[in-house]
């Protein structure tokens, strides 16, 4: 199997005396070489602001700016360039989707279908827009093993309920939702659905016009490009519909004191100067995954899932927290009683990068009775030796505490 | 360091809290909360004329965090306010700046704390509350709150 560790430099360094093992990667992936260079170049020789200028260097920043969007389309397989609304991260495209289309669709009594699952990011904005409008947020239960019943799913619906928010695949369980099904249940009822795709991009073939959802967000540097850049797909028909979110150059047709009239998409939804040299990079970014293939990074993955799955429940104590038929390489855990604020501090010391806490899932913990969980993330840099070393972490973490 | 950190004494406490559980005669009652690990603490003072007859908490945290509740209820058992206030300065110079005083006897065990930044917040954190029940201030204090 490809070792894809020397595409990235950060890699390559010593963490209290051991080598970095990076297993955080659903907080943040770590970026190739070709991405650092490719914003480094950008501002070398072709910066300028975009959409503006007459001249060559405007309209080569521009060239590169929409050659990005361009490539987000084709990578998830969108209908078309304007459906790729390019924002700070997936939690502004969340925001943007609660305020734009709630604000103009919810009324009072209105239910929005939350899973129980969600990261803070996709319950907050509803419930922000919930008590704006006087709707409601719905929490869709789970199972212990961490799924959503579709049954149970199903017959959460009334005439009330005008939207879905979902994970497509979970920051803390890992498990990867069927969102083909939930996306027909929920048009069949007529409610869009929004898909929070932050844990699922760079780790699973994510095809928009297969799944048919609605909204899907996700952001770049949780798939290898630099921070700062999220995007909202949205079917062309809601964009539309729907007003802008924020005011300001470049989302405007004509301006004056009297009437303003607002450009198409998706500069509408588009206020502002961007993050022009981070939304190249992330197409490079792209380019990168797509020269690996989605197919390898997926059968990669799986396997250092497998792998670690098996090493970890073999130790005495642990416990996983997610046990989803179909998962993506994120596994949560906790250790007996010693508490994984104390777990990430000592797997520190071994050059370990975990997370340690709630995970920005509060509603989840609580879901298992558990204050908070260790989580080790995968991405492609990861190797069996990343996860022999989380074990071998684990048993100085338990010979401290013993 | 992480044995610095992690001594004997702050695993036994962190394991075994003293005077964990409801304090039924306080008459000062705080919850404390860190956000950002989601650690909870409730703590209940037992105070008479300026002088703390008695401390006991309730919570869920890390070894740090619990074992500093724990050492804190026992050191701080019987001192007045003015003192309380000298020890909650200097334990804060302690975990911060690693400045050792007398004052502190046990308490010094918690002086790894400082090189490791992220943890300053656990240790911390019953302090802070402890502050905020002492001044009766209403509502739940985060850690969030002062800096």
């Amino acid at each position: 199997m490809m070792n894809y560790k020397k595409d990235f430099p950060i890699l390559n360094q010593t963490i209290h005396g051991k080598p970095l093992i990076y297993l955080d990667s659903g907080a943040s992936s770590q970026k190739p070489q070709c991405v650092i260079d490719a914003i480094s170049q950008y501002y070398q020789h072709d910066h300028a602001n975009i959409h503006r200028g007459v001249y060559e260097l405007s309209q080569r920043a521009t060239h590169l700016y929409e050659a990005a969007r361009h490539k987000i389309k084709e990578f998830i397989n969108a209908a078309h360039a304007h459906e790729i609304i390019l924002v700070r991260g997936t939690t502004e495209a969340i925001n943007l989707v609660a305020q734009s289309y709630g604000r103009t669709h919810f009324k009072v009594g209105d239910e929005i279908l939350v899973s129980t699952m969600e990261h803070h990011s996709n319950i907050v904005p509803w419930q922000m827009i919930a008590e704006q409008c006087g709707a409601k947020v719905v929490a869709i239960p789970i199972t212990d093993n961490g799924e959503i019943d579709l049954q149970v799913y199903k017959k959460l619906f009334s005439i009330r309920t005008k939207m879905v928010a979902v994970t497509h695949a979970s920051n803390v369980l890992g498990t990867i939702n069927p969102i083909k099904e939930m996306t027909a249940i929920a048009h069949e009822h007529n409610v869009p659905i929004l898909v929070d795709g932050a844990q699922a991009l760079p780790h699973l073939p994510v095809d928009i016009q297969d799944l048919n959802c609605d909204f899907y967000a996700f952001s770049s540097h949780k798939a290898y490009g630099p921070t700062g850049v999220g995007v909202l797909y949205g079917k062309t028909e809601l964009l539309e519909k729907m007003p802008p979110y924020q005011g300001g150059g470049d989302m405007i047709e004509r301006v004056s004191f009297a009437k303003t009239t607002y450009a198409k998409l998706p500069a509408k939804f588009e206020a502002g100067t961007p993050n022009i040299a981070d939304v190249i990079g992330f197409g490079v970014a792209i380019d990168y995954l797509e020269k690996i293939g989605i197919e390898t990074i997926v059968g990669k993955e799986q396997d250092l899932l497998a792998y670690a799955t098996e090493k970890l429940s073999a130790i005495p104590e642990l416990r996983i927290i997610g046990n989803a038929a179909h998962k993506v390489a994120v596994i949560s855990f906790v250790l007996g009683d010693i508490h994984p604020h104390d777990i990430g501090t000592v797997l520190d010391h071994e050059g370990i990068a975990v997370r340690a806490g709630h995970h920005c899932a509060m509603p989840l913990m609580e879901r298992y009775n558990i204050p908070a969980c260790v989580r080790a993330s995968f991405g492609i840099y990861n190797t069996h030796e990343d996860v022999d070393a989380l074990v071998a972490g684990l048993e100085s973490v338990k010979r401290l505490f013993k | 360091m992480l044995r610095e950190l992690y001594q004997e004494v702050i695993i036994d406490h962190g394991r075994h809290p003293r005077n964990f559980g409801v304090l039924p005669n306080a008459n000062h009652h705080k919850e404390g909360f860190n956000p950002l690990c989601g650690d909870k603490i409730h703590l209940y003072v037992q105070e008479e004329n300026g002088v703390v007859k008695k401390i006991q908490f309730e919570g869920c945290g890390c070894a740090i965090s619990m074992a500093s509740a724990s050492l804190m209820s026992e050191v701080l058992c019987g001192k007045t306010l003015t003192e309380i206030n000298t020890i909650f300065n200097d334990f804060h110079l302690l975990v911060t700046e690693g400045n050792p005083s007398k004052n502190l006897g046990k308490l010094a065990v918690l002086g790894g704390v400082r090189e490791f930044p992220a943890r300053v917040k656990c240790a911390t954190l019953a302090w802070h509350t402890l502050n905020a029940a002492l001044q009766d201030t209403s509502g739940p204090v985060s850690t969030e709150e002062d800096e």
